[in-house]
């Protein structure tokens, strides 16, 4: 009876040993789940989710705090790789949240532009060149369209232009045909 | 005798090829105006080195390669370029892009042509010269010659495969060129040989032509170079397929034939080799086949940028009941309607459609899973199951289904009994998969370039707060350092206000009124009078004052 306790408490304690071990040696850093959300989310940084960028966002997707259809520049594509991840079901937009856009980069005329800086200070990427007092102009490759620099202009001079499509840029259509019931 | 090999599935369509093969090819006439679109290759548009209003002579550079994979346009023929501007493009998306438009003077003037013996040119500079010739595999990928022969000679390719094959149906623009300009052709293999340095070089065509597998012996004799007539079923032509038939070698998923030490080229681009280093000439022009519902059924030596409609014209014209044209052959060609689309690098055929040659599919039924087309399948591939995942969209497992190896041939197309479209379900997948890509790409910069400013504005408000924490240190060291300036040892709030206050007293203090030194005795009484009047009128407000209050009091009593 002695002997039984004696051995069952000795492995208890050694695997618990062997956990709080492990537990503090081999800890992950950061949350896997997040950085995983987050390398499906679009990276626009543009808050339309309600967070103040992708990775809060993801953070919070990950807590189980926010909805996974809240990121419109990702589209409906993102919905779905979102729901193949965590294991849940496809969620439509809806609600509070708007539909996915055509992808548009901003444009600053520069007739306009009265060099206030006010715009790069928004921009999340470091997408708009200028300075104090000089002009300032969009680098359409490196721009998100995530139009937070729209509401920050004083004149209005920035508008988002939507990407016109190219031989480069164009996709194949989904085939679509119609299916005709045997006679 | 070689040893052949077979490669998986394969299909026997009707051949077609004697329509237009019969005739000798012909010099097409210079159009009055030709379309050169800048982008007739794989990879980044060319870019434009004239302007509108300038003038060109035959062969004179229009654009020059733009980066690596990119090769230049030329000339077709003298004249004056009258725009460089938005045209339609022999393109599936049929959306415009920038063309140079030509305006022919009718003189066909050639600029200087340099030609230039091979041998003893350095292979990079060979390569070069490909480059700013435009040369591109004109088997139907278009991709950059010079590229294609980047590779290190001798140690990596043991063989060079010219594809001779020609297996699409209705094609015979290769089979022609064969035939007649064998020697070139010849010529411009051994420019090809002498870049790879191949250990052995072998010249594929399928046992239908057997004329052009006749003069390419002959003109073959003693080179080298051997002659293979091998089977014919399609797709042998595709590149992957033709190693296997002549190597026994299988290019790996996702792989380059130079992964397994082979180099395909067609024999079309072996011809145009030869035309740019041994007589100067750049690529502005190929044999194009005009067939299908047309009177005279034949190949024309067109220049680039001709409006297949004015090639149809010299056919004798479309038979009536035609309607639309495939560029290419039945099989993967593109189906088109407007009959001002330029001839491109890419244009081996044009095919005048009619309802009797290609009556329209049936419409599809439903899959039956009679796997049919995976029997047909050349790349080895189930396309029952890339259908089954393109229809529902669920890219990541096609991609594990090998979706990229597929080669568009459309063999599953021909064989499916329930006619469904498989290769338009495939193209749209693999257009998807690219889209995501560069998406995923972008995000990847945009997430760098983001995190990048966090850290920057995180660096910043450090360093500011640093900053400051050090001028607070300095000046409370000043402080400490001079104590004879009255400042508590405790340096409380209160004490430096009280030690500031005294201070500014002092300062007030040390500061006299100057003057107020050397009066007259006169000066001095009259001061005595005036603060003598002053102290009384005070001492006369103050009782006022008290007396105003008292009244005050008294009212409210």
């Amino acid at each position: 009876m002695l002997t039984a306790l004696l051995v069952m408490s000795a492995i208890a304690l050694a695997l618990g040993a062997a956990l709080g071990y492990s537990a503090i040696k081999l800890k992950v850093e950061g949350n896997p789940l997040a950085d995983k959300i987050d390398a499906i989310l679009p990276q626009t940084q543009c808050g339309q989710c309600g967070y103040p960028g992708c990775k809060p966002y993801a953070a919070a997707i990950a807590a189980g705090e926010a909805d996974i259809n809240r990121c419109p520049p990702g589209g409906e594509e993102g919905i779905r790789r979102l729901a193949d991840l965590l294991g849940v079901e496809f969620k439509p937009f809806g609600g509070e949240t708007a539909g996915p856009k055509a992808r548009a980069v901003a444009f600053i005329d520069e007739n306009a532009c009265i060099g206030c800086t006010l715009c790069i200070q928004a921009c999340p990427v470091d997408a708009i060149a200028g300075a104090s007092k000089q002009m300032h102009t969009v680098i359409t490759q490196e721009c998100t369209g995530c139009e937070l620099c729209v509401a920050p202009c004083p004149v209005n001079c920035i508008s988002m232009v939507p990407l016109p499509q190219t031989p480069q840029t164009w996709k194949w259509q989904y085939p679509v045909y119609a299916l005709v019931p045997v006679k | 005798m070689k040893t052949l090999h077979h490669f998986h599935g394969g299909v026997h369509p009707e051949q077609h090829k004697l329509e237009s093969s019969a005739l000798p090819s012909v010099c097409a006439p210079v159009p009055q105006r030709l379309i050169l679109p800048l982008q007739q290759h794989l990879g980044t548009r060319a870019k434009a080195v004239v302007r509108a209003g300038d003038k060109v002579l035959k062969g004179q550079l229009l654009a020059r390669a733009a980066g690596a994979m990119s090769a230049a346009i030329h000339a077709p023929t003298s004249g004056t370029v009258l725009s460089v501007d938005f045209h339609a493009l022999p393109h599936p998306s049929g959306l415009p892009d920038l063309c140079a438009i030509i305006e022919a003077d009718g003189e066909d003037l050639w600029a200087e042509r340099a030609p230039c013996d091979f041998r003893a040119a350095d292979r990079a500079e060979l390569r070069a010269k490909l480059r700013d010739g435009g040369i591109v595999g004109l088997g139907g990928a278009t991709f950059p010659a010079h590229l294609k022969f980047d590779c290190k000679p001798a140690r990596e390719i043991r063989t060079l495969v010219l594809n001779g094959a020609e297996c699409e149906p209705w094609i015979t623009s290769d089979d022609r060129l064969m035939r007649e300009r064998a020697a070139e052709i010849v010529r411009g293999i051994e420019i090809l040989r002498y870049l790879a340095s191949p250990g052995e070089t072998l010249v594929g065509i399928e046992d239908n032509k057997p004329q052009a597998v006749t003069a390419m012996r002959q003109a073959c004799a003693n080179t080298g170079i051997e002659v293979v007539a091998v089977p014919t079923l399609y797709p042998t032509g595709g590149e992957k397929q033709l190693i296997k038939v002549l190597t026994g070698k299988e290019v790996p998923s996702g792989g380059y034939p130079l992964h397994v030490g082979v180099l395909c080229s067609n024999v079309a681009t072996a011809y145009a080799a030869h035309r740019l280093i041994n007589c100067g000439e750049p690529m502005i022009s190929r044999l194009v086949t005009v067939t299908g519902s047309v009177r005279t059924p034949q190949n024309f030596e067109a220049l680039l940028g001709t409006p297949i409609e004015e090639l149809v014209k010299l056919a004798g014209g479309a038979l009536p009941g035609s309607a639309g044209y495939i560029l290419g052959g039945p099989m993967m060609g593109l189906h088109v309607s407007n009959g001002w689309l330029p001839v491109v690098k890419s244009t081996n055929c044009v095919i005048v459609k009619s309802p009797q040659l290609f009556p329209p599919l049936p419409p599809a039924l439903p899959c039956i899973r009679c796997t049919r087309c995976a029997d047909a399948c050349p790349a080895d591939l189930q396309p029952q199951e890339l259908y089954w995942f393109a229809k529902s969209r669920n890219f990541d497992k096609i991609k594990n289904y090998h979706l990229f190896d597929c080669i568009e041939c459309g063999a599953c197309n021909y064989v499916c009994p329930s006619h469904i479209p498989l290769v338009q379900y495939f193209r749209f997948a693999k257009s998807e998969l690219r889209a995501l890509e560069h998406e995923s790409a972008a995000a990847a910069l945009a997430r760098e370039r983001y995190e990048y400013r966090q850290m920057r504005i995180e660096r910043d408000k450090q360093e500011k707060a640093e900053k400051l924490a050090q001028k607070e240190k300095a000046a409370l060291a000043a402080r400490q350092s001079a104590p004879a300036t009255g400042v508590s040892q405790d340096g409380s709030a209160q004490a430096r206000i009280q030690a500031a206050l005294e201070r500014a007293r002092e300062q007030a203090a040390a500061v006299k009124p100057k003057n107020m030194d050397s009066l007259t005795s006169q000066q001095q009484a009259e001061i005595a009078e005036i603060e003598a009047r002053r102290a009384k009128a005070r001492e006369l407000a103050q009782g006022q004052a008290s007396g105003k209050t008292e009244q005050a009091t008294d009212e409210h009593g």
